[in-house]
């Protein structure tokens, strides 16, 4: 998209953006291999088509099968396929990080939006709001919500009884602590903004306050939008890893990253490299959405000293 | 100064009023209430005996009413029985919390000790191949999962070299002597100084960066100071100002850290205290240890706040709504 940019408006702010962001070696090769990486993933279904498997599929006389051709990571402990496994887990944790990040940033923007723009009463409220928020334990908090039993909420049973109820959850409950960085940072851009001339003369033509908003304010915003959401993206894959690795998470069959983990410390004396695979995986793939985030902020907020 | 520590009290003191009814409604929402536990403890409990029973407790209540209850008692001291420990709450409580503050605190201080002069370095160095090394090296630590980090350790020292326990505390046979304790202190504070030291290493050198840009800097050299006295003297005390409030703002995460470490390593501290209390249905252990983990990030947060405050003399609360932040 970016490239397209560039041949229709030679030296706009985007391509100038694009230039800084190219320079960052390290975003790029990070942009490079998430890019692999959700490809890859994608494509499990046709790995497993190729081989004839099924990823779900226990294989009990071929437990802790070693990698061969047809299996390139081996077999697990229930001698099912590593790697496609791992390429299904990669699928869920990519986006639940990606949706969580999305839903975080888009609630975190309205709170902010309205805060900053209406200041007053709105403002207190809402900032005490966010304080209290982020002065929550995270953790153990997660681990509550996501404990609970969803039979005992008013929840319709159609939601409840759905078989991605782990992932809805997941990705509700950690954009529920998630929206505190966005929505601190519209805000304080909000502030500034609403008092300059543009804003003004919106208002002496007679815009109404949610187009002041979403037209003369929120495209401003864009940017650090965007490099706060990628930053966000490693954390809560981190978050989403932990707590399946806790139990409390995508729960198995369905596979993530922190899942696949869950049986490795019991099996670290037998077959510790099935919790190599995982780990890395996870590890690699945040650092390189930090890296991603941190070029962003170079290639699009070049004022941002770090 | 004091109106707007007033202000803050008051804050934390509401969040904290909030968050016990909402984390007491959450519980009441997971799965099991402690009648179904009796019932499957004891089989010849009838059915009219589980709704008589649940008459006798009160659990028939709304769950409004069960939260005024429930406050009434733990105001007046009552803070209730654990189940799964067989004890009052709160003499499960301090022990736990001595043993979490042993574990954050050390890990903390080796964390600084490490993150403060390779900081200050790849700062004064900027955008040398040492300071490429060391930014590198701490996106690693900031984006390593804990329980992965712990997963390698456990391989690696306990599994392989066979040199360092892979969880508890004590040897079979209890204590022997202060090194056997250490021994199984040493992965687990690993794993949580590794997991902080990444964030706390940019943290110094973005301040120490921006402090070397001022202008007093500047003057300090054309005085002819040395190199060494403008670090020490002039750049480090001031900037140590951002440093030690995003430090102590960390707490929250230092917490979460401790609950994954404590868990894997079965270190009986705060974290483990409270994920086996919310796993076990310990209704009253769990709802007191989450609003002591609350009280504690709160009062991290007030203490940040403070020393900001105190640090900085040219920042003055109250007069302005834009100085709350944090």
């Amino acid at each position: 998209m970016s490239e397209l940019v560039i041949k229709q408006q030679g030296q706009s702010t985007w391509a100038l953006a694009w230039r800084r962001f190219l320079k960052h070696k390290l975003a790029v090769i990070s942009g490079c291999y998430l890019l692999f990486v959700c490809l890859l993933s994608a494509s499990a279904p046709l790995f497993e088509s190729l081989w004839d498997i099924d990823a779900n599929q226990a294989n009990l006389f071929n437990r802790f099968a070693l990698p061969s051709a047809a299996a390139w990571l081996g077999l697990d402990e229930l001698g099912r396929d590593v790697f496609t496994r791992l390429l299904y887990g990669g699928q869920v944790s990519l986006l639940v990080g990606l949706l969580t990040a999305l839903v975080a940033a888009l609630f975190g923007t309205v709170v902010g939006l309205i805060a900053g723009y209406r200041g007053g009463w709105v403002d207190a409220i809402l900032m005490r709001l966010t304080d209290s928020v982020i002065s929550l334990p995270l953790l153990p908090l997660l681990i509550v919500l996501a404990a609970i039993d969803l039979n005992k909420s008013s929840l319709p049973e159609a939601i409840i009884q759905s078989e991605n109820i782990s992932l809805y959850r997941i990705i509700f409950i950690v954009a529920v602590v998630g929206w505190t960085t966005v929505a601190r940072l519209v805000r304080g851009a909000a502030l500034s903004l609403r008092e300059r001339d543009f804003v003004l003369a919106a208002k002496v033509q007679g815009a109404s306050a949610f187009r002041i908003m979403s037209v003369h304010i929120l495209p401003n915003l864009i940017s650090p939008i965007i490099v706060a959401t990628t930053l966000s993206i490693g954390n809560i894959i981190l978050l989403e890893s932990v707590l399946s690795f806790l139990g409390l998470g995508i729960q198995p069959p369905v596979a993530s990253w922190g899942n696949l983990l869950t049986n490795a410390q019991e099996l670290i004396f037998s077959a510790p490299w099935l919790a190599f695979y995982p780990g890395i995986a996870i590890f690699i793939t945040v650092i390189a959405f930090n890296f991603l985030g941190d070029g962003l902020q170079d290639a699009l907020d070049p004022k941002a000293e770090k | 100064m004091s109106r707007y520590l007033a202000d803050r009290l008051l804050q934390s003191f509401i969040v904290l009023v909030v968050m016990s009814f909402v984390i007491f409604w959450l519980m009441g929402l997971m799965p099991g209430d402690p009648i179904d536990l009796m019932i499957s403890a004891d089989p010849k409990l009838t059915p009219d005996d589980a709704i008589r029973l649940r008459k006798l407790h009160g659990l028939d209540r709304p769950i409004s009413e069960r939260y005024v209850n429930w406050l009434g008692s733990a105001i007046n001291g009552d803070l209730g029985f654990s189940r799964l420990h067989a004890k009052p709450v709160l003499t499960i409580l301090w022990p736990a919390l001595g043993n979490t503050v042993l574990l954050l605190g050390i890990s903390f201080i080796v964390s600084v000790l490490f993150a403060l002069p390779a900081g200050i370095y790849a700062a004064i160095k900027q955008y040398s191949a040492p300071d490429y090394l060391i930014n590198l090296a701490a996106f690693a630590g900031i984006s390593i999962p804990s329980f992965w980090l712990a997963l390698l350790l456990i391989t690696l020292f306990s599994v392989i070299l066979g040199i360092l326990p892979a969880s508890g505390t004590e040897n079979i046979g209890g204590l022997t002597g202060f090194w056997d304790t250490a021994k199984f202190l040493v992965l687990p504070i690993a794993t949580l100084t590794i997991a902080s030291i990444g964030s706390h290493t940019r943290f110094v050198r973005a301040a120490v960066v921006e402090t070397m840009r001022q202008d007093y800097i500047r003057t300090a050299r054309a005085k002819g100071a040395s190199e060494v006295r403008v670090i020490l003297h002039h750049v480090l005390r001031n900037a140590l100002i951002p440093v030690v409030t995003i430090i102590a703002l960390d707490f929250g995460y230092l917490f979460s850290g401790a609950l994954i470490v404590e868990t894997i390593f079965a270190y009986p501290g705060m974290g483990k205290l409270i994920f086996d209390a919310i796993m076990g249905n310990d209704f009253n252990l769990a709802m007191i240890a989450f609003l002591f983990a609350t009280i504690l990030t709160l009062l991290g947060n007030l203490l940040a706040d403070i020393a900001y405050g105190w640090l900085d003399p040219r920042i003055s609360y109250g007069e302005s709504n834009e100085s709350s932040g944090a």
